[in-house]
């Protein structure tokens, strides 16, 4: 133990690591936020603005094509939500950073949201252009899959009550449910053949879209990052506030007995 | 560590209930499926192998809150915790008991109740090779699940949601390989992964699954 603390001590890095002391991440947090808010209201609106009312509709798709604008980047931010989740884990595991598991904890709702807004954006797409709103096409399969990972990752730190055994088991959760999660989504590649194309229903997004669409794309994913920034700061900020309640009850609780 | 995989094995016998009930279930499973989707033995013979491992990881996922649960409440854990015997060697030992109590009769008796399901003669073999390739993977991960979930009250639902998204690539390739074999296409590449998850989940989840019982136990 000694030994950990001496090698912390002499840590070149700790003037990274201090921005997650509780005190100093509340105040940080608290100067960047309205300047986060006020980036994502600067991207996200016009870039939404943009994509819904002044680009042209594509060839095949009619005006169907514009909820390109939020199937596509709230589908980016459903996977980076979890990456983020399992480095703020493994930062909670290695430096024991509160922080770190309160943001994980606060990503994943925010995960949850992001993965749920694909699966419906999707099937509305669906509808009018694969003529269904569901099929098991690996892409859309992967999706689900990922969406009982973030249910099972959720109903675990809804079931401890002691904090911090939460933090880590969900930490330990998550770190092997990544791997399992990867494996399923290239598993999911190989039960489907035979059962019909990929490459028909899913089109490949990226490769195949005109620079009128690309642009506002762009400006819709950095706003729905900045979105997904501003939320899981805001929810961890929750956490943060609720820990120095349950102290302070704690506390009072202490000085009546 | 043989003692205590002895140990294990003496009391799931002697308990009583753990041991048939699995295979009881497993057996009832199959038996409803032609109630659900009527006798057509073309039909059947279809989706046979797919009852059959969900059959099987269902069944399996009956007796897992039972690996750590009663070891968990009178305290025989954290004797084991505290054993010169290596938290993760304990953890694989259970995980193997699980396998040889849950896993290997399910195997067993997969290939017979597969002719409920007018399984094919070539499926009977496949539907066994699979299941006993991929039942280990279920087992050690299941151990994994229920090391997460020992220290709570009403852990039974959890564990059961938190492990089934785990079991989805061993069910995939373990079905899809069976059903590749049995229609007589190329299923080297499948029965390859699917022994790769087994083997690599019996690698690595021992030190996640003895992680979280540290953790639990702290």
């Amino acid at each position: 133990m000694e030994d950990t603390r001496v090698r912390q001590h002499n840590d070149r890095w700790n003037w990274f690591w201090a921005w997650a002391n509780p005190v100093k991440f509340m105040a940080w947090t608290g100067k960047a936020l309205p300047w986060f808010i006020g980036l994502t209201l600067i991207t996200l609106v016009p870039g939404l603005i943009w994509g819904f009312f002044f680009t042209p509709e594509a060839e095949g798709f009619g005006s169907s094509v514009k909820i390109i604008y939020v199937h596509v980047p709230s589908a980016f931010m459903a996977i980076q939500a979890w990456g983020m989740m399992v480095v703020a884990s493994l930062i909670w595991l290695i430096r024991r950073h509160h922080v770190g598991a309160l943001a994980a904890k606060g990503a994943a709702l925010v995960g949850l949201t992001m993965t749920v807004i694909a699966l419906i954006t999707g099937a509305i797409w669906g509808e009018p252009m694969w003529g269904t709103y569901w099929a098991w096409d690996p892409r859309l399969t992967s999706f689900l899959i990922l969406f009982l990972f973030y249910i099972g990752y959720m109903a675990l730190w809804a079931a401890i009550e002691n904090p911090d055994t939460a933090a880590d088991l969900t930490s330990v959760l998550a770190i092997v449910g990544s791997v399992f999660a990867f494996l399923s989504r290239y598993a999911v590649n190989f039960w489907n053949q035979g059962l019909h194309q990929g490459a028909s229903l899913s089109l490949d997004k990226e490769e195949n879209v005109a620079d009128v669409f690309w642009q506002p794309l762009v400006l819709t994913l950095v706003g729905f990052g900045l979105l997904f920034v501003v939320l899981v700061l805001v929810r961890a900020r929750t956490e943060v506030r609720k820990r120095r309640v349950h102290a302070l009850m704690t506390r009072e609780r202490m000085r009546d007995a | 560590m043989i003692a205590l995989l002895i140990r294990d094995l003496r009391l799931t016998f002697r308990a009583g209930g753990g041991f048939g009930l699995g295979l009881a279930f497993f057996l009832i499973v199959t038996v409803l499926v032609p109630f659900g989707v009527g006798p057509e033995s073309a039909l059947l013979a279809r989706i046979a192998p797919g009852i059959l491992w969900v059959g099987a990881l269902l069944a399996c996922l009956l007796s897992l809150d039972r690996i750590f649960q009663l070891d968990f409440e009178d305290g025989s854990l954290d004797l084991l915790a505290t054993a010169p015997v290596p938290m993760e060697g304990a953890v694989a030992m259970k995980a193997l008991a699980h396998w040889l109590t849950t896993g290997l009769p399910l195997t067993l008796a997969a290939p017979f109740f597969g002719g409920l399901m007018s399984l094919p003669t070539a499926g009977f073999l496949w539907v066994f090779v699979t299941l006993l390739i991929g039942t280990p993977a279920l087992s050690m991960i299941g151990t994994f699940g229920a090391a997460l979930t020992v220290g709570l009250k009403r852990g039974g639902l959890l564990l059961s949601l938190l492990v089934l998204p785990l079991y989805i690539p061993t069910l995939l390739f373990g079905a899809e390989t069976a059903r590749r074999a049995i229609m007589g296409m190329e299923y080297a590449q499948t029965f390859a992964i699917l022994a790769g998850v087994s083997a690599g989940s019996i690698a690595i989840l021992p030190f996640a699954a003895a992680a979280a019982i540290r953790i639990n136990l702290r």
